[in-house]
């Protein structure tokens, strides 16, 4: 790496050096966020590529930290109430539909690609196709939430009491906490796509969609444990 | 289009949503029951699909090591809690 590299201010584009200013970097990350520069002696952030980054902002991995956190307390509460009343969990998953948690399974990570795809396509100054990607990760988000709403409306249609016992308490807060974060999840796509489309981003703009990006991939992340854990194993 | 890593992961993800589908679906369901092989496998899958997600999707591979070890240790933490509450036998 040349000096000259190493000392030009370029903008971080759409990553992060996380947290906050250069210098408090090396605490929590070990990045060598600020190296003095030989050529005008004063100290500058380092910002090339092959330094360790976060993608995207760094408040939303804040954000990412707080929610697996809480989600993980559920997931734990989920499977230890599952191992002290079986018969209760038992009863409670065999009214669940294994194939619409696939399907919805398909269509996060179908999304979280598209998210990928869109980013990527800004990196590259391809903003229509950026655009169109964005378009398609909405239309996922919009596939799980039609999917899922249909699962609570056949519960509600065949009487399903939210918060009889520990499985209905359980279930109800898990898949609604998530399917919340998913109609988020649906809000940033389409505002990202409704920006995209005046060509707002590019190589050195990007920041907002790999945030949004991001705050997605961890829903999808979560749902990585909960569809196991909530559907498949009984 | 030669298809990328991120195009081949996306196609892990769906393959192996695939699979934990089937085995839950019933064949290794007995009495209405996940069998213990089955149950490490479906967690197993879980542990991988979520590393790929983490490690390429959220881009934590080229992250600061700090961050990558919070994510991946609490995903391994998490599903180890439930590997235990699900093998363990149930009163």
């Amino acid at each position: 790496m040349s000096p000259l590299r190493r000392c030009a201010s370029s903008p971080g584009g759409g990553r992060s050096l996380w947290p906050g200013e250069a210098g408090s970097t090396a605490a929590l990350g070990g990045a060598r966020a600020s190296e003095a520069c030989p050529l005008t002696g004063s100290t500058a952030p380092s910002l090339s590529l092959d330094e360790p980054r976060l993608a995207g902002d760094g408040m939303v991995w804040l954000l990412v930290l707080a929610e697996l956190l809480a989600f993980g307390l559920l997931f734990v509460s989920f499977a230890m109430a599952r191992w002290r009343e079986p018969v209760v969990f038992a009863q409670g998953q065999a009214g669940l539909d294994l194939s619409t948690g696939a399907l919805n399974t398909v269509l996060l990570v179908a999304a979280s690609w598209a998210a990928v795809r869109a980013v990527a396509a800004f990196q590259r100054n391809r903003s229509v196709a950026g655009a169109r990607w964005l378009l398609v990760a909405l239309g996922g988000a919009l596939g799980f939430l039609v999917v899922k709403g249909h699962e609570f409306a056949s519960k509600l249609g065949a009487g399903f009491d939210w918060a009889t016992d520990s499985f209905t308490v359980l279930y109800t807060l898990l898949t609604g906490f998530h399917f919340l974060h998913v109609v988020v999840g649906a809000v940033i796509f389409a505002v990202l796509w409704w920006n995209a489309r005046s060509g707002v981003y590019g190589p050195d703009n990007h920041m907002a969609p790999a945030s949004g990006a991001v705050f997605w991939h961890m829903v999808d992340l979560l749902w990585m444990v909960l569809f196991p854990l909530v559907y498949v194993i009984r | 289009m030669k298809p990328s890593r991120v195009d081949l992961i996306a196609l892990l993800l769906v393959l192996a949503t695939g699979l934990s589908w089937w085995l839950g679906e019933g064949a290794a369901l007995t009495q209405g029951h996940l069998g213990q092989a089955a149950t490490l496998a479906v967690l197993a899958l879980a542990v991988i699909k979520g590393a790929l997600i983490a490690l390429d999707y959220m881009e934590l591979r080229h992250a600061p090591a700090l961050w990558r070890r919070a994510v991946l240790g609490w995903l391994t933490v998490v599903i180890a809690l439930v590997l235990l509450a699900s093998l363990l036998p149930r009163s």
